[in-house]
């Protein structure tokens, strides 16, 4: 007979899903970081991912300095802090433990190895001759993981809840790179169309993978807006938020059509609401009045899709 | 190159490839003597860079138990030899057929204990040991239970003494573990050494899985069709250190590995919260011991368990395996009647006998155990894991007196055993190949029928000289081939 997913497993495999595009997401800034945003004195702006992430205060707790060795050892190695690297990792191999009789054998050893390379660091490794290095790591452990789960995962609700949760993560940290990458374009200069800015647009795009993508669409010069335009708009970028709200949408209905759910229905309400809400939304206009309080929006609209699903799936209490 | 046994000397001991001791160390048979020339094809430096690469791959695929400490936890893996031990086909057959018998006389025993009484008021059990038993369970009295079968899984410990002749050293009838270990290892030696397994002849242990299912489904509570029957295998959780064991076998079994939490009790019928909604769980194969099943009837503590779980049970709206109370008959007090319960209840000589035991209850076992302390084994009663056992040879003289006042305070806490000579195995060790101390544990699956895995788990001492095999001190483990005829 089909027993349906237990509650608690659609709760720990979403979450793995997220854990795990959290970690490569972080992963990629920090690289990105690191080799593209040099300003015309040879400075890095470390300071904007540590303010976007509302992390200054705890960094400050247990660092003097923002430089690249105190903000990687921040991001990545430090378990104290929640939102590093070492930390992520630990809850997914967590969410992955208590999943192990449900996904595959091959996922469970890659995160079980994969986890264990990443504890193995130390100091030594996030130094700026290396750091780029060991983020490159880390990105393709998760990618790895990723192809994986494509290739092996069996693909009933939990397949779904665990792309809903990849999808979801991902519009999150997209919202967080635009964040960023609007505070570093003001404070890089005010002249929105200088050099240094395409500099700067180029490494935000890269961010969100979407570089190369970007000048295949816009042979032009990088502008501002058509940058927030194509990391919130576009269609075929894959981190773009419209792509991965669709992603959510269509997994989340799926919950119903392909495996007869109907707990699903009050959390897809919720997403066509976010998915009208981004086509609607005039991005010159957005970019004239700072994009914070549109982005503070969106990640509070995305948190509310999660607390539903949470509610009507996840079995949890209201 | 140096072959491999050139140097392997069992001593006094019966050792499991080359017979009895003094057997001028030919194999055992001509099955044995193919296995012994393949391992010596194998120098050692070869041999111990497979067992490091086995021990890597243990770790990396998380076949591991966890100890905890105060502060942290530690993934271990039980420590794997990669030098088989060997059963041939008679040996098994008798392994077999006397872990059937055992455990037939034991689910009588237990139905018995829970309804007439009859093995107690006939005086073949002290009826004070049973029901005086901490394992004993008051509110099983007259519960029914499908089928009669108290002990669907079911753990016999063998050892084999210096003359070859097998004896059970302990039942395990609540929630014995290992099974998992018995299976990997035999994918790791598959894996690690296919130029050594190919065409032995070996009886596969790959269908455990599908085997604990069917008989599980066999006792299921009446009026569903085998195939809508839901099981689940219910685990305290991650931080249990049996856990890797729990995730093997509920996907083994194709069945939701749940904890207390995901159930919830309606009109006597338990319910698993799904993604979708409650549905109904007809059959618990549960990992979690008694105290810790329902707050409602036992340890109100204990937040592993389900309230009304235990209500539900009685009235017949689920099934528990093993059933509640079974402890009462794997209590090594009432192991040392197990020879007169089999032939109480089955009119048979046992065919795996005991090892000979002292019960310092009785009066002239006490006497017996005080008069020869040094030479012998004692045990407390309630201990598992092989905590407080007192080996007599062994030990120190401070030992041997506080033991002695330990049992003229409480004698009804111990038993006392003669030093068995464990029959020992080739095993990889920092000096070469050498002889070490093995036991064995075959799993039973009972539903209709019993069902025995065909080998078990054979730990190994791994310290030289040392008896106890037991992981938490120190013991490893074994491939266990068990060959075709």
């Amino acid at each position: 007979m089909k027993i349906n997913l237990l509650a608690r497993f659609a709760e720990s495999i979403f979450w793995l899903a997220r854990y795990m595009e959290r970690v490569e997401n972080l992963a990629r800034l920090l690289e990105v970081t690191e080799t593209f945003t040099y300003d015309a004195r040879g400075n890095q702006d470390w300071e904007a991912i540590l303010e976007i992430n509302a992390d200054m205060t705890r960094f400050r707790a247990g660092h003097k300095e923002v430089t690249l060795r105190s903000v990687a050892h921040f991001y990545i190695l430090d378990g104290a802090n929640p939102t590093s690297i070492v930390a992520s990792l630990d809850m997914a191999r967590e969410n992955a433990r208590s999943l192990r009789h449900l996904i595959s054998t091959e996922m469970w050893n890659q995160i079980n190895v994969f986890h264990g390379r990443v504890k193995a660091l130390d100091r030594r490794d996030v130094s700026p001759a290396k750091v780029s290095t060991v983020c490159r790591m880390i990105k393709e452990g998760c990618q790895a993981h990723t192809g994986i789960t494509e290739g092996t995962l069996y693909q009933d609700e939990a397949w779904n809840f665990y792309w809903i949760g990849r999808a979801i993560e991902r519009a999150d940290q997209t919202s967080r790179l635009v964040d960023i990458g609007y505070l570093r374009a003001i404070r890089t200069s005010r002249d929105l169309s200088s050099r240094a800015q395409d500099t700067h647009w180029g490494a935000l795009l890269r961010s969100a993978t979407g570089y190369h993508a970007f000048r295949r669409v816009h042979r032009i010069r990088t502008d501002a807006v058509e940058v927030i335009r194509f990391l919130t708009q576009d269609e075929a970028l894959p981190r773009s938020l419209l792509t991965c709200v669709g992603g959510a949408r269509a997994l989340t209905r799926g919950l119903e059509t392909r495996h007869g759910m109907n707990t699903g229905r009050a959390a897809l309400a919720t997403l066509d609401g976010i998915d009208k809400h981004l086509r609607g939304t005039d991005v010159a206009a957005l970019l004239d009045a700072g994009p914070h309080a549109f982005i503070d929006d969106l990640q509070c609209r995305l948190a509310e899709y999660t607390q539903v699903l949470g509610r009507d799936c996840f079995a949890q209490d209201a | 190159m140096q072959k491999l046994f050139e140097n392997y000397d069992p001593g006094r001991f019966f050792c499991e490839l080359f017979g009895p001791p003094r057997s001028n160390r030919r194999p055992v048979s001509a099955q044995v003597a193919k296995i012994v020339r393949r391992l010596n094809g194998f120098n050692l430096g070869a041999l111990r860079r497979r067992s490091r690469e086995a021990d890597q791959e243990l770790y990396n695929l998380g076949i591991t138990f966890t100890v905890y400490t105060e502060q942290t936890s530690v993934d271990r893996i039980l420590p794997f030899d990669v030098l088989p031990r060997v059963l041939s086909a008679q040996d098994w057959a008798v392994i077999e057929r006397g872990v059937r018998q055992r455990i037939e006389a034991i689910n009588l025993f237990l139905h018995d204990v829970y309804h007439d009484r009859k093995v107690l008021k006939d005086g073949v059990v002290p009826e004070d040991l049973v029901l005086g038993n901490p394992h004993y369970c008051p509110q099983m009295a007259g519960v029914k239970v499908p089928g009669g079968v108290y002990v669907h899984v079911c753990g016999i410990d063998v050892v084999r003494d210096r003359d070859g002749s097998f004896k059970v050293l302990e039942d395990n009838a609540r929630t014995p573990s290992g099974v998992s270990y018995v299976i990997e290892n035999r994918h790791l030696m598959l894996r690690t050494f296919p130029d050594f397994v190919a065409n032995v002849g070996i009886r596969s242990v790959s269908d455990y899985g599908p085997r604990l299912h069917q008989a599980l489904v066999q006792v299921a509570p009446g009026g569903k069709r085998d195939a809508d029957v839901s099981v689940a295998l219910l685990s305290p959780g991650i931080y249990n250190s049996a856990y890797f064991e729990h995730v093997f076998l509920a996907r083994e079994m194709g069945v939701p590995l749940v904890e207390g939490r995901d159930l919830t009790i309606e009109k006597d019928r338990v319910y698993m919260k799904t993604a979708a909604g409650l549905e109904p769980v007809d059959v618990i194969y549960r990992r979690v011991d008694d105290a810790f099943l329902d707050p409602q009837a036992f340890n109100p503590n204990s937040v592993l368990g389900v309230p009304g779980l235990f209500a539900a049970y009685k009235k017949g709206g689920v099934t528990l395996a093993n059933a509640v109370g079974t402890g009462v008959a794997d209590d090594k007090a009432v192991y040392a009647y197990m020879p007169r319960i089999i032939r109480y209840y089955l009119d048979q000589d046992p065919i795996l006998e005991n090892v000979e035991t002292y019960i310092c209850r009785e009066a002239e076992g006490l006497a017996h155990a005080l008069a020869h302390l040094p030479e012998l084994v004692v045990k407390p009663v309630g201990e598992s894991g092989g905590y407080g056992v007192l080996i007599g040879p062994q030990a120190s003289a401070a030992a041997i007196a506080k033991r002695r006042e330990e049992l003229k305070q409480n004698p009804a806490n111990y038993i006392a055993q003669p030093v068995v000579d464990l029959s020992v195995c080739p095993t990889l060790t920092p000096g070469g190949v050498e002889p070490r101390h093995v036991d064995l544990r075959p799993f039973a699956v009972t539903g209709n029928g019993t069902w025995v895995l065909p080998g078990g788990l054979t730990r190994v001492a791994l310290t030289k000289g040392s008896l106890v095999v037991n992981s938490s001190q120190g013991g490893g483990s074994k491939d266990t081939w068990v060959l075709e005829d």
